[in-house]
């Protein structure tokens, strides 16, 4: 059969004229050509010759790798604590009442939890040179992990060595770039650095306005509507801090847990400040509140603040905290948190078991102090009255005699000086996202008098009396 | 889905590919090699008779990177650096054996539902994690589970004891039998031996406690600057030889929270390919466009350096505002070390910067222990930043960025973990000032030095021996870091397994830490580590050797024999 076409081939070949067999060689020739010739194109320049590339290096002059900064700096010119820094510090070698740093339950200089630290460091040195995967996880870590899911009562508990990467860390764990993430707009900065790493959709609501987080909600709610196929996997987180560290307030947990069940978000909260602060045994902003603790997702807590150790942890339940141990990227690519630490917050967290007097006793402090600041002329506060951190900023009405942005720092001076180490926080301008406001940032502790309380609100009174215009 | 499709597709053509390399590769190195040295090497291995071709070039494997010739201070230096590649038929064996470890896991799931906790309370949520992920998480990495998270419960020093578990569910889940083993640890970053329950570190360190407490609970830009600090600014600086620096709380912290502060936006920064996750992440933070190159490959890294300068940014048009190098001293999974003096080069002819993380080579690398810079002879006022780790070879914690007066300045204003990340604890502070004076000899003894050397020695003598088994090891002569090559998923399991049965704690790396195809187990060495120790081990991994067929390397065994104290070159 094939035969036969073959031989009809060769006959048709024989009987065509001469020119159709040219025509048709031309043609398959120009099809070739046109497949495989090179068109100009006016973009390509070609490659640059060796005097041209020289040329084009010499002429690239790179930005200088940092810019200048101002020698006068504060950040420069560091104030050295010559003490351990308990209720009263040495700065610069002057004795201070220390209303500075977050030591709320004045764990740091316990003689307890020092003793214990010295022991671990004869057990097990110093650092533990390695990340928990490969050989860095110590006995005590597994004992502090146990301690905090049973104090906070929760399943699971993870720790990471350091405070500020735990919470960078652990929300890009979860929220991914397809995700959203509604989070309050004067989050600290920690956060912010996780949102970044997150490369979620971000949608901040005006601080502790539950009605505009609604409002973003409903919108979004608006466009899961038009792309239901998209909304079915597209995570939505919602992140708050129990007690914000920028402005002292306490968020308002029970209408956010309203909102995550209505519209089916995942809540982390911040308890960097509220835990071992608020509620009766110092579990934190859930207690307070009283809202059942599964209620929240997980929630991240600096170990740096109130325990007085280095390093962080999350709670949750086994279901959401696990899922740390291979993905949380500062837990798997970290050395792990030097064993002397972590017992010495495993041994201030058996003290917070123990003795519940303490919570009560800063409690007291904190609406003493409260209330103490309130009478202050010059200055007011915002936060709230049971937390610990106090941010306070210049009454409007009132009028002073250097520049404003200038008197917050003149009083911190003043009341250093006048043994009462008070500070105005350091914010990056340039990379918050919304840099709060400047303020005079107190911290007060469960074993402040009210002698002592008087005290400080006298000198900071006297503070503004002197740069205040009459 | 997606996902889970070009999983296993990659591999696939990867597979193909490589089968279509290697041959041709292999064709090509039989001609040359026949020309070049016109021998083949018949070897006895295993009882069975195997021939080799004798080539060094043709397989990539063997550079030399001889010491720069201006560097007149010190002696001339060649190191060897190694990467064999992976024989065509285990390539294949390894793809298999994960194809079927996969596909024994579908159907394991298919009989078992997985033993983990579930979401409750949340119907109706959009799930919270990757379906591939679980199921890779719960029925391929599970099986090995139980060769990571090994807990200790001594100082990790050359020796460790772990506390025994075992699992009644195949990996679900694990309990304590309440014994523990004694191992030799070749797993902990132990360069110079100083994580020491005991000695002067230990002991500077409970003073400090007594003296300071425990913690600051305050950033170092508010109150959280005590003279321990200031003082181990000082002595990094010194010990660096560079004009100043600025110190962290952790190791990790110090790139990501960094490196952001250095570069944005219309930045160009050019990073190796197997730089660390910490740096990655301070990258991405930052916001500037990222090129990789091949690691430690000066080829590559010189074409991308033209071709930035040369297109400018590609959206834009403008030419880069600046444009960083970002490199490591030792790669903590290859155990290479940079090639310092090329990229110094190549930075000052393109006008780039250098970011150097030392995190691995900081004392442990060097005559003074100084680092990769050290080891090369090369000036550390080249490398525009310098970057290391106080956990390892000190045996601490935290992080250090160290060079000109003015970036350390820039820094300490406008660094994210120096405004709010609370500052260093003061026991760890004082671990590293008597472990770093030590290391300088400031102690009046030779105890740094000699510290130093027994890792060079222990490194060498380990290596060496390892070679002469016939397996394949990656990376720099001179690195502590020594990643054996075990290819199969299913062999990290056994070799980690085993050789913790004969009382070695040693560390395993899979994917998708590293390449799915390049399994590999890690020693750390140690100035801790004794001769008798190391024989032992390496005994031990020879017999093993045998047992779990690790001899894959293709490449001439030297026959040279291996003494411990040789001069170092």
């Amino acid at each position: 059969m094939s035969q036969f076409v073959l031989m009809d081939v060769f006959q048709a070949f024989n009987e065509v004229p001469l020119y159709h067999v040219c025509l048709e060689v031309f043609l398959l020739l120009m099809v070739l050509w046109l497949i495989f010739h090179q068109s100009y194109n006016p973009n390509e320049t070609g490659d640059l010759s060796k005097e041209e590339l020289q040329a084009l290096i010499d002429e690239w002059t790179p930005e200088e790798l940092v810019s200048d900064v101002d020698q006068n700096h504060r950040a420069l010119h560091p104030r050295v604590i010559t003490s351990k820094a308990q209720k009263y510090i040495s700065i610069d070698n002057n004795k201070c009442l220390n209303l500075a740093t977050h030591n709320y339950l004045n764990f740091v200089g316990n003689e307890i939890i020092e003793k214990s630290a010295i022991d671990t460091i004869h057990k097990y040195g110093v650092g533990s040179c390695g990340p928990r995967g490969f050989y860095g996880t110590v006995d005590v870590h597994l004992d502090l992990e146990n301690k905090l899911a049973e104090f906070m009562e929760m399943e699971e508990a993870v720790v990471y060595s350091y405070g500020f990467s735990t919470i960078a860390s652990a929300i890009p764990a979860y929220a991914k770039r397809s995700d959203v993430i509604f989070v309050d707009e004067k989050v600290n900065f920690a956060i912010q650095k996780g949102l970044d790493a997150s490369r979620s959709r971000l949608k901040f609501f005006k601080h502790n306005d539950t009605n505009d987080l609604e409002s973003l909600l409903l919108e979004q709610a608006e466009l899961d509507k038009k792309n239901p196929k998209k909304a079915n996997v597209t995570r939505r987180f919602l992140i708050v801090e129990g007690i914000y560290m920028n402005t002292g307030e306490i968020c308002p947990l029970p209408a956010l847990i309203e909102l995550r069940k209505k519209y089916k978000l995942r809540i982390f909260v911040d308890e960097s400040v509220s835990f071992g602060t608020l509620g009766v045994t110092g579990r934190g902003v859930t207690e307070y509140f009283d809202v059942p603790k599964q209620d929240v997702d997980m929630i991240m807590c600096s170990m740096e603040w109130a325990l007085g150790t280095i390093g962080g942890f999350c709670v949750g339940s086994s279901f959401i905290v696990e899922h740390q141990r291979l993905s949380g990227l500062g837990y798997c690519f970290s050395a792990s948190l030097p064993p002397l630490l972590t017992v010495a917050a495993s041994k201030a967290l058996d003290i917070m078991t123990k003795d519940i007097t303490i919570f009560s006793d800063l409690k007291d402090c904190c609406e003493l102090m409260h209330s103490a600041l309130e009478t202050i002329n010059g200055l007011k506060t915002k936060s709230h009255k049971h937390s610990p951190v106090k941010h306070l900023v210049l009454s409007d009405e009132c009028v002073f005699t250097i520049p404003r942005e200038e008197v917050l720092y003149e009083i911190s001076n003043y009341c250093i000086q006048h043994g009462i180490a008070v500070i105005v926080p350091s914010y990056l301008e340039k990379v918050e996202k919304f840099t709060p406001t400047t303020s005079i940032r107190l911290t007060v502790n469960n074993k402040l008098s009210s002698e002592e309380i008087k005290q400080a609100c006298t000198v900071l009174q006297e503070a503004c009396n002197a740069l205040m215009s009459h | 889905m997606l996902r889970l499709a070009s999983l296993v597709i990659r591999p696939l053509i990867a597979l193909v590919g490589a089968v279509i390399l290697n041959m041709a590769g292999n064709g090509i190195e039989r001609k040359n090699c026949v020309v070049r040295n016109g021998i083949h090497i018949t070897k006895q291995l295993n009882g069975k008779q195997r021939k080799f071709n004798h080539e060094i070039f043709q397989n990539g494997t063997i550079k030399e990177a001889k010491e720069m010739p201006n560097s007149t201070t010190k002696r001339k230096r060649r190191s060897k650096e190694s990467f064999e590649k992976v024989p065509l038929c285990t390539a294949i064996m390894t793809y298999l054996g994960f194809y079927l470890l996969m596909f024994l896991g579908y159907i394991n799931r298919l009989f078992f539902t997985p033993k983990v906790a579930k979401e409750r309370n949340r119907e109706g949520y959009a799930p919270l994690y990757d379906r591939f992920e679980s199921f890779y998480l719960q029925y391929v990495y599970r099986r090995v589970r139980d060769c990571w998270n090994r807990p200790i419960c001594s100082v990790p020093g050359a020796e460790v004891v772990l506390k025994d578990r075992m699992t009644p569910d195949y990996g679900w889940t694990f309990q304590f039998t309440g014994t523990t083993t004694k191992c030799l640890n070749l797993g902990s970053y132990n360069y110079l031996g100083f994580a020491e329950a005991t000695g002067p570190c230990a002991s500077s360190a409970a003073q400090a406690i007594q003296e300071y407490g425990c913690a600051s609970c305050s950033p170092v830009q508010e109150f959280g600057t005590h003279p321990l600090v200031v003082e181990l600014e000082k002595l990094t600086a010194e010990f660096l030889g560079v004009e100043d620096s600025i110190v962290f709380g952790m190791g990790f912290g110090t790139n990501s929270l960094n490196l952001p502060s250095l570069i944005s936006q219309g930045c160009l920064v050019l990073s190796d390919e197997k730089n660390h996750a910490s740096l990655i992440l301070g990258l991405r933070l930052s916001g500037a466009t990222i090129r990789v190159f091949k690691h430690n490959n000066m080829k590559d890294l010189e074409k991308h350096l033209k071709d930035a300068i040369v297109k400018g940014q590609p959206k834009t048009r403008r030419p880069w505002r600046k444009i960083l190098i970002v490199v490591e001293g030792v790669y903590s999974m290859e155990g290479s070390i940079v090639k310092l003096p090329e990229v110094l080069e190549l930075k000052k002819k393109y006008k780039a910067y250098v970011y150097l993380d030392e995190a691995h080579s900081i004392g442990a690398l060097g005559e003074k222990g100084r680092g990769v810079v050290d080891y090369y002879g090369c000036n550390p006022k080249d490398v525009d930043i310098l970057m290391g780790t106080f956990t390892k070879s000190f045996g601490s914690a935290g992080g250090y960025i160290a060079g000109s007066k003015h970036l350390i300045d820039y820094l300490r204003v406008n660094s994210h973990a120096a405004c709010y990340a609370s500052s260093m604890s003061p026991p760890i502070v004082m671990q590293i000032l008597t472990s770093m004076s030590i290391i300088m000899g400031k102690d009046g003894s030779l105890e740094g030095e000699r510290r130093i050397r027994q890792l060079a020695q222990n490194t060498r003598y380990f290596r060496r021996r390892l070679k002469k088994m016939g397996v394949i090891v990656y990376g720099n002569e001179d690195s502590p870091v020594v990643p054996l090559l075990v290819y199969m998923f299913s062999k990290i399991g056994a070799v980690v397994r085993t050789l913790l049965e004969r009382k070695i704690a040693t560390v395993g790396v899979g994917f998708p830490a590293t390449p799915l195809m390049e399994g590999r187990i890690r020693f750390c060495l140690s100035a801790a580590h004794t001769r008798e120790q190391l024989d032992m081990a390496l005994d031990v991994l020879e017999e093993m050797a045998s047992l779990l067929g690790l001899r894959y390397s293709q490449l001439p065994i030297p026959d040279d024999e291996v003494a411990y104290d040789d001069e170092l070159e």
